[in-house]
């Protein structure tokens, strides 16, 4: 009775899971989606705590106090950490708890492969036969599935190497960590990566010829140090790797790097889902596994590049390449000082503001909403023109103003901004690069060639806001900014926005 | 061949749940607005912290006397937790702002 309740238990988790990503999908119902599915993986971990009975000797689970001290130690800091973190470093939080996931499953294969290799990879089954009168009680000795074996490598290398590319990408996006690549380093990634499956498999090989998958089959000796050590070589591979396959990927496709990363997790959690035959581990983690891949297709898609492009890393690579070739003249790019800033702004009819990654960093989305409503009230219609990719993921420019109250009619997608932007007296181009280089539509040989942008150029003045003239992201010039109708206007986006509107207030 | 065939129907249920599921998961945000990807990733990234339960089993299941595995295992819970908690937390309070400044 008991463990048909925590069957229930796990179909209302799954069903919540399917719900709750649905909702997440739509503006309207997103946050009760998330509610839903929160509610939903409660019930089916206390259903687990007090319902779990293992399948063959119906023991309940015990070491009480050491998951409740977990759940309660995990829960207070992904809750504090979650509550503090500012808004500015919500993708790098993402990447850490993914990690964690990943870590855990890399565990549970760890523990559940120690756990197998204390018995000499058997499983001992007690079965009870009625012979006439009397019950015997027969024990068998069977030899692990190669399933189990499977389920339990493919856990540990997708655990660990999502484990390791999430520690890497957060650091990358906290600016802890570099861009690094060598020479022949995707040779040497392939490598690895067929190092960890040729020896996972020799290894799956080793235990099934050895052990014997029927228990007529001779027994020979196991080394179990031997095994032990290969299967920690495998554990190592998959974290090296891990590292390997984030560190040349430049900032700019972190995004989609932590989103195929978050796929990785749910099939490593699937993976569980096989161990125990359980069901809630099983769907949640494929529908992650399948959900996570398309996400990120549809974010290479919005900056029109292909996932295999992106884990190549030709972005950066390429990208300084064709920097260095491409030292042709810029010609002269001209300055504008903060009081004629005031003064173009406050007579136009039409401003749109372009918010970019500087924004998040310098924090100044609360100076931004000031200046819009300062503007607003001088009767200038202000507008934000949000690129799909802008900020550091994609919509993170939209949370970012969301925190700071612009409301929410006053974004823009591209396309509706694209159409306005000939109509537009300044545009205000905030820490934006890459999404508004006319080269991605102009020059077939840059390294963005083909990105979707928003054509400031078609407005009448643009104004551009950078800490200096250097390069974005994509490492490349952007010919916008030595376009006449474009004045630069440097220094930090916070305290610029701030100066500009004690400006236009002393007009 | 005929140990494939035999793992396929011993497996079938399993089998046809991951067909299903991959279906479900493409289909059920197959329509995202490019606003929602990161809280949906935020979303996604919390759901896969079911994972926890493997743990919880994995912890519960240990022998009282085998502290490597109830160390591994007592680490699992934590880790699982945090994905859980940070994760729908997180996601929270993106959606959060989302909703203050719809009004």
């Amino acid at each position: 009775m008991e463990f048909s309740i925590l069957t229930l238990c796990y179909l209302i988790g799954s069903v919540t899971f399917i719900i709750g990503l649905k909702m997440l999908s739509n503006p309207a119902t997103a946050r009760k989606g998330n509610l839903i599915a929160a509610v939903g993986m409660t019930v089916a971990i206390l259903g687990t705590i007090f319902l779990y009975r293992d399948d063959e000797t119906g023991e309940k689970l015990h070491n009480y106090i050491w998951i409740f001290a977990g759940l309660l130690i995990g829960g207070v800091i992904g809750t504090l950490a979650a509550k503090k973190v500012k808004m500015t470093a919500m993708p790098e939080m993402v990447s850490l708890f993914n990690g964690m996931g990943g870590a855990c499953a890399a565990l549970i294969s760890i523990i559940e492969f120690n756990h197998y290799a204390a018995s000499g990879f058997k499983n001992t089954i007690h079965e009870a036969y009625e012979v006439g009168e009397q019950i015997d009680d027969a024990v068998l000795s069977l030899g692990v599935q190669t399933g189990v074996l499977i389920t339990i490598f493919a856990g540990l290398i997708i655990g660990s190497v999502s484990f390791a590319g999430s520690m890497i990408a957060w650091g990358k996006l906290n600016g802890k960590i570099k861009d690094f690549a060598f020479k022949g380093q995707h040779i040497v990634n392939q490598v690895i990566l067929i190092t960890i499956l040729g020896l996972s498999v020799f290894l799956i090989y080793k235990i099934k010829t050895t052990v014997g998958s029927t228990d007529d089959a001779p027994d020979l000796p196991l080394n179990i140090g031997y095994i032990s050590a290969l299967f920690y070589g495998v554990l190592a591979l998959s974290l090296i790797y891990g590292v390997f396959f984030v560190m040349p990927i430049g900032g700019a496709d972190m995004p989609v790097v932590i989103s195929l990363l978050n796929s990785f997790t749910g099939v490593a959690a699937a993976c569980g889902g096989f161990l125990y035959d359980n069901k809630v581990m099983l769907t949640g983690g494929i529908l992650v596994g399948a959900a996570g891949t398309l996400l990120t297709i549809l974010m290479c898609k919005a900056m029109n590049r292909s996932l295999l492009n992106v884990l190549i890393g030709s972005f950066g690579g390429g990208g300084s390449a064709a920097g260095g070739g491409g030292t042709k003249e810029q010609g002269a790019y001209k300055e504008i000082s903060l009081s004629d800033t005031a003064v173009i702004m406050t007579y136009a009819h039409k401003v749109i503001i372009v918010p970019g990654y500087g924004l998040a960093v310098a924090q100044a989305q609360h100076a931004c909403h000031e200046l819009e409503k300062l503007l607003e009230s001088k009767g200038v219609d202000v507008k934000y023109a949000i690129h799909p990719v802008a900020g550091r993921m994609p919509g993170h420019m939209n949370v970012l103003l969301a925190e700071a109250d612009v409301s929410y009619d006053k974004l823009q997608e591209m396309e509706q901004a694209n159409e306005e932007f000939a109509t537009t007296d300044v545009v205000l181009v905030l820490g934006a690069n890459d999404v508004v280089n006319p080269a991605a539509k102009t020059d077939p040989a840059s390294p963005i060639y083909g990105m979707p942008i928003l054509d400031v150029e078609l407005a009448k003045n643009v104004i551009v806001n950078k800490r200096s003239m250097k390069p974005g992201y994509a490492g490349i010039e952007n010919d916008l900014f030595f376009q006449p109708k474009t004045s630069m206007l440097f220094g930090d986006a916070k305290k610029v926005l701030q100066d500009l509107i004690a400006e236009i207030k002393n007009l | 061949m005929e140990a494939v065939l035999k793992w396929l129907s011993d497996n079938q249920q399993i089998i046809y749940i991951v067909i299903l599921m991959i279906f479900v998961g493409i289909e059920v945000i197959g329509r995202v607005p490019s606003v929602l990807h990161t809280p949906l990733m935020s979303g996604a990234n919390a759901i896969h912290g079911v994972v926890i339960i493997g743990a919880i089993i994995v912890m519960g299941k240990a022998d009282a006397g085998n502290y490597v595995a109830l160390v591994l295992g007592f680490l699992a819970v934590v880790l699982g937790t945090l994905n859980v908690v940070g994760g729908f937390v997180v996601t929270d309070r993106m959606l959060e702002m989302f909703k203050s400044k719809k009004k």
